[in-house]
């Protein structure tokens, strides 16, 4: 294969050309309600070409290999009708390394009728439970395998096995509909998805309690975000506004998001990196074949660095970051997150609460979405909090920001750094591709939250 | 497909191939200039098939080893849900008009082009502003047979244009932006030029904004992306089927405004969300899911419809794996009141165009909440411009209960949805 793959990319005139090539084998698990309602598997093959010639990007992806050179062809052709200036691409060595999928225990190797009896187990907790209605089930893992060649001599075979199930549970009662869900994710081990029975007795009992919570008034708070909201927040609120394809052809937003600019107090550091290792945003290479790395993104409250693919990396004189990443063969990569989050402090979580006399507790994920300026994240969970004490629950709050003015908010960090891998990241149409955030429980005063 | 089934049904008392090919190429566009021509071709195969009275399901992308195909479809039956329904005996339709050849007519220079033409029209009336977006022209061949006899195919083409401006002002950020979708080419490049400025003019200026209640209207882009998501949960037959949607028992009943009509309506000739078969080979049809304020029906696919005693109403869609009911392009019929009549009509209140993060609450009970990414604020009847760092809080069962006005300014939204603006009492505000 690598012979076939270097001789298709010799002899063209174009800047950089690369072939990626994937193979993947999944399976899937659908449950509502009492019924299994899909058991199925797949298979898939395919592949891409990515040209560059005078800074213009040609793109091919296809099925099928046997046009392999007329497909490089197409897409160097495509790129030259681009192309009309210089291209810009930060250089590389070149690299040859096979990196086998990393796994604990392995999901492939787990018979589909043992995910099937677990995933079973749980929905019988959850529908065991009174006043739950219905609930909602999926289970899906994948095994990839990723050829990257490219015209200066870099060869890199990538294994990747991925897995996440998310879980719902849905109470109902008198025209009223409520619901809590439960998502985890794991870079190849099946055991983060056994044992989990007390955590879905726990989803379901809190749908049931979400029947009689109130709605949270809306209007402006003192918010404690737990770990995995946390973790959430800082990849919309920063992570992605620290994506250079947002800022290296816009010079406002490079005036902007000048490095040394500072965003939040000293005490706030944030952290994106493949390199930190064991989770669903790990691995050892991008999709340019740039390694993996550790980037502070903020560190003191002052902006240090921002993630980059080798074209944002070249053209705004900074180092490629080893983000560019693409979801699969039918996308060429861009600057996407890894494993992203804020590093821990020293404030325990009976401090963070001492002293205030009314505080929005918003825990667990629903979801979260930013423009880069103002971004949204919602609580599956959320308590109010009076004189440090956790008074009545509310029902699940979306909580708003705006990057320059709410990160100095931030008055209060934790001990107690957690990583949530249940998440994925949506992108340009590329979603939901593997990532992991996280945080310690954090403090935002003047916090915008929506309700009657 | 003749060989798949034929091993299938060596194994399977009956099976279905589905097969979709399909080849796209967007032209983009990044920081007001062309960035990149993509060219995607892409196949895929999916096989149900019916062992011992259980369903089971595979599918392949790229080159498929008919066997092992086979073999995975029958490893998942064991587990499958068993098979209450028959698969359809497929019938060719060609009533609904999907294909238009001349779509391979337009250039990759007339893409170009037409991109080229939005960003410069836009950047000559805002300076300062980059533009991103894409124009994409495409074909795809949908086939299905089945052991139960017939087979059918349809082509459809899709020719659309996007285009997304983002103004950096101040320390703001301001997005602007529109779509126009079409199965046939697209060529009025002006029409998007002219809504993305209309954006712009609106926004101009920031405008302060208080908590409280106010009156909202809803503008085209607004319904699609606020209000729409909850009702095609409600009203989707798995959601009626398990209980868990607030329409369940409240067929016949008027649970919406007299002036709110709304239908699932695959059958418009050259819509994108149009097509003659569901991915399951039943013939599409025009579906009325409210009728002024009534609830009249849910949509099925062919299995939820067995489990709930239902015929499938041609909603069957795949979307990454097996068959469930979805919508094929929503249709909210037209009032007779104009945007500017609304707008006079109120002395003070918003309107949304944008609302970041409206599907990330409860929608199975009609809640939304989100912050107004773009919306303008009305005061004395007429717009004095942008609010933001601002979320709404409503909930749509209570929003769409009285309507004070529904437009008569419908358009379609990426080709999936067709509205007019929507002009409610109040809807609950909280600003800092």
């Amino acid at each position: 294969m690598k012979d076939r793959l270097f001789a298709a990319l010799k002899g063209h005139q174009a800047d950089y050309i690369e072939v990626r090539l994937d193979e993947s084998k999944s399976s899937r698990l659908v449950y509502r309600g009492e019924r299994l309602e899909e058991a199925g598997r797949s298979a898939g093959t395919g592949g891409c070409v990515r040209a560059l010639v005078r800074g213009g990007w040609g793109f091919v992806s296809f099925n099928s290999l046997d046009k392999l050179p007329e497909n490089v062809a197409l897409a160097v052709e495509q790129a030259r009708q681009v192309g009309k200036s210089e291209s810009q691409f930060s250089p590389a060595n070149p690299v040859v390394d096979k990196v086998p999928a990393e796994f604990k225990k392995n999901p492939i190797d787990v018979p589909l009728a043992t995910k099937n009896n677990i995933l079973a187990e749980y929905n019988r907790i959850m529908l065991g439970t009174k006043d739950i209605q219905t609930t909602s089930i999926g289970y899906a893992d994948i095994k990839k395998k990723v050829t990257l060649a490219t015209s200066e001599g870099t060869y890199i075979e990538q294994g990747r096995i991925d897995l996440n199930l998310r879980l719902s549970a849905i109470a109902s009662k008198d025209g009223d509909v409520q619901q809590v869900g439960l998502s985890i994710g794991s870079k190849g081990d099946f055991a983060t998805v056994e044992n989990l029975h007390e955590k879905v007795q726990d989803i379901a009992h809190r749908a049931v309690a979400l029947l009689s919570a109130p709605n949270a008034r809306g209007g402006a708070y003192t918010v404690v975000l737990d770990p995995v909201l946390a973790g959430v927040f800082v990849h919309e609120a920063f992570g992605h506004l620290s994506e250079a394809d947002h800022i290296y052809e816009n010079p406002q937003m490079r005036e902007l998001m000048v490095l040394g600019r500072r965003f939040a107090g000293k005490h706030l550091n944030i952290v994106d990196g493949a390199a930190v290792p064991g989770y669903r945003g790990s691995f050892k290479y991008d999709d340019e074949g740039t390694p993996a790395t550790k980037t502070y993104l903020i560190k003191q409250g002052v902006l240090t660095s921002r993630l980059h693919s080798r074209e944002t990396a070249a053209k705004m004189g900074e180092q490629p970051t080893g983000n560019a990443r693409a979801i699969n063969y039918t996308y060429p990569p861009i600057v996407r997150m890894t494993n992203t989050f804020i590093e821990p402090g020293s404030t325990s979580f009976e401090e963070m609460l001492s002293g205030i006399k009314e505080v929005v507790y918003a825990k667990d994920w629903y979801g979260g979405t930013t423009s880069l300026e103002m971004f949204t994240f919602s609580a599956g969970e959320a308590y109010m909090i009076r004189d440090g004490k956790i008074a009545e629950m509310v029902r699940p709050v979306v909580l708003t920001g705006n990057v320059f003015t709410t990160l100095d908010n931030i008055d209060a960090i934790g001990n107690d750094l957690d990583m949530n891998q249940g998440g994925g990241c949506g992108k340009a149409g590329q979603s939901p591709l593997p990532v992991s955030n996280g945080s310690p429980h954090i403090r935002i005063q003047n916090c915008l939250v929506g309700g009657k | 497909m003749d060989e798949i089934l034929a091993i299938a049904c060596k194994s399977a008392q009956s099976a279905e191939v589905f097969r979709v090919t399909s080849s796209r190429t967007p032209v983009q566009f990044e920081a007001n200039r062309l960035k990149q021509i993509q060219t995607k071709d892409a196949s895929s195969t999916a096989l149900r098939l019916v062992k011992d009275g259980r369903v089971g399901f595979a599918q392949a992308s790229g080159r498929i080893n008919a066997a092992e195909l086979v073999n995975m479809a029958l490893d998942t039956s064991q587990f499958g849900f068993p098979a209450d329904f028959t698969f359809p005996y497929l019938q060719p339709n060609n009533a609904i008009k999907t294909y238009d050849p001349s779509i391979e007519n337009v250039t990759i220079d007339d893409m170009i082009g037409l991109g080229s033409a939005i960003i410069d029209a836009v950047c000559h009336n805002t300076a300062g502003i980059i533009c991103e977006g894409s124009v994409s022209r495409g074909t795809a061949t949908f086939e299905i047979a089945s052991s139960e006899g017939g087979y059918a195919s349809y082509r459809r083409t899709n020719f659309s244009i996007s285009m997304d401006g983002m103004l950096v002002r101040d320390g703001d950020i301001l997005y602007v932006g529109d779509i126009q979708s079409s199965c046939r080419p697209v060529s009025d490049h002006k029409a998007i030029s002219r809504e993305i400025i209309r954006q712009l003019e609106l926004a101009r200026e920031n405008a302060a904004i208080h908590s409280g209640t106010l009156p909202v209207i809803f503008t085209p882009y607004g319904v699609a992306g606020a209000l729409l998501s909850p009702l095609i949960s409600a009203f989707n037959g798995k959601t009626v089927l398990d209980g868990a949607s607030p329409l369940k028992d409240k067929k016949g009943s008027p649970v919406f405004d007299g002036k709110f009509s709304l239908s699932d309506d695959p059958t418009i000739a050259y819509q994108p969300g149009s097509s003659p078969l569901d991915d399951e080979g039943v013939r599409t049809r025009r579906n009325t899911l409210i009728y002024q304020g009534k609830v009249v029906q849910f949509y099925y696919d062919l299995h939820t419809a067995a489990l709930s005693g239902n015929s499938s109403t041609g909603n069957g869609v795949r979307s990454g794996g097996m068959p469930s009911p979805a919508i094929h392009a929503l249709v909210i019929e037209d009032g007779g009141t104009s945007l500017t009549d609304m707008i006079k009509d109120m002395k003070e209140g918003i309107i949304i165009e944008q609302l970041m993060g409206a599907e990330q609450g409860n929608i199975l009970n009609g809640d939304f909440s989100g912050n107004v990414l773009l919306g303008y604020k009305i005061e004395n009847g007429s717009v004095t411009g942008r609010v933001k760092d601002t979320m709404v809080f409503g909930n749509v069962y209570q929003l769409l209960k009285e309507v004070a006005a529904i437009g008569s300014d419908s358009r379609w939204i990426g080709g999936y949805v067709k509205t007019p603006s929507i002009y409610c009492p109040a809807i609950s505000v909280s600003a800092k």
